[in-house]
């Protein structure tokens, strides 16, 4: 069963965006949207293992979140894809089920 | 209701200190009553809501926990800790409240609730789940 897993907090303030990471299931894809879209910037404390996750699990930002912030596409770790919300539907609707991390 | 699915529960706070805990444990009983295939998981600090020994009385708020012993009798029996989780914490399973079961496929003998598995075992489980539900 393929999962969507979904985090809305800064790697920095919660450890939900390590522990998906270490539960999500090879060929998981992981979306990062509202305060979770920091995790998806390079040369951080967090990229390291966001990089390293990325051979196993498809990583997703969600754009609009990303310009609320001022974290512009040129920071974000190659090989994560930036979506809008109808990416973000396409990805529910692409996977038997979400998990929503809190 | 013939639709039964499977239902996991992933709790990853502390109980008291927020009320996550204790909501999670109350959509895990309406689970079991709708007759579902429930698992729970208890990760990060989600793991401090199994030890044993809890005493609120002097906090004047429930002590939920002896709660977590009736689950078996809600055929709620599979309750996973991370490995991992409990590691960091210095705990051991036998820090955490011995939870049991009886299984009525083998003529009612008493059985362990609670199962320490690996990150990787238990992202397998995660895996097989139909809805999971995060606290």
């Amino acid at each position: 069963m393929s999962t969507l897993h979904t985090v809305n907090k800064s790697p920095f303030d919660r450890s939900s965006l390590e522990t998906c990471l270490r539960l999500a299931g090879k060929g998981n894809a992981v979306l990062l949207l509202e305060d979770g879209v920091y995790g998806a910037m390079r040369g951080s404390n967090a990229s390291g293992m966001v990089e390293t996750a990325l051979s196993d699990v498809s990583i997703y930002v969600l754009g609009s979140d990303m310009k609320a912030r001022g974290v512009d596409v040129d920071k974000i770790i190659d090989g994560i894809k930036v979506v809008d919300y109808k990416g973000f539907v396409d990805l529910t609707v692409e996977h038997d089920k979400v998990n929503a991390w809190l | 209701m013939s639709d039964i699915k499977k239902f996991m529960y992933v709790n990853r706070t502390a109980p008291y200190g927020t009320i996550y805990a204790w909501e999670s444990l109350e959509v895990v009983l309406i689970g079991a009553a709708f007759e579902q295939d429930v698992s729970v998981a208890f990760v990060d600090d989600g793991v401090y809501q199994l030890l044993k020994g809890q005493d609120t009385s002097e906090l004047g708020i429930k002590n939920f926990s002896p709660t977590y012993a009736a689950l078996g009798d809600y055929d709620v029996n599979k309750l996973y800790v991370e490995k991992e989780s409990l590691e960091a914490r210095g705990l051991t399973i036998d820090d955490l409240m011995a939870l049991k079961y009886e299984d009525e496929d083998d003529d009612w003998a008493e059985k362990d609730s609670i199962h320490v598995v690996p990150a990787a075992e238990l992202a397998d489980i995660l895996e097989q789940q139909e809805v999971v539900f995060s606290f």
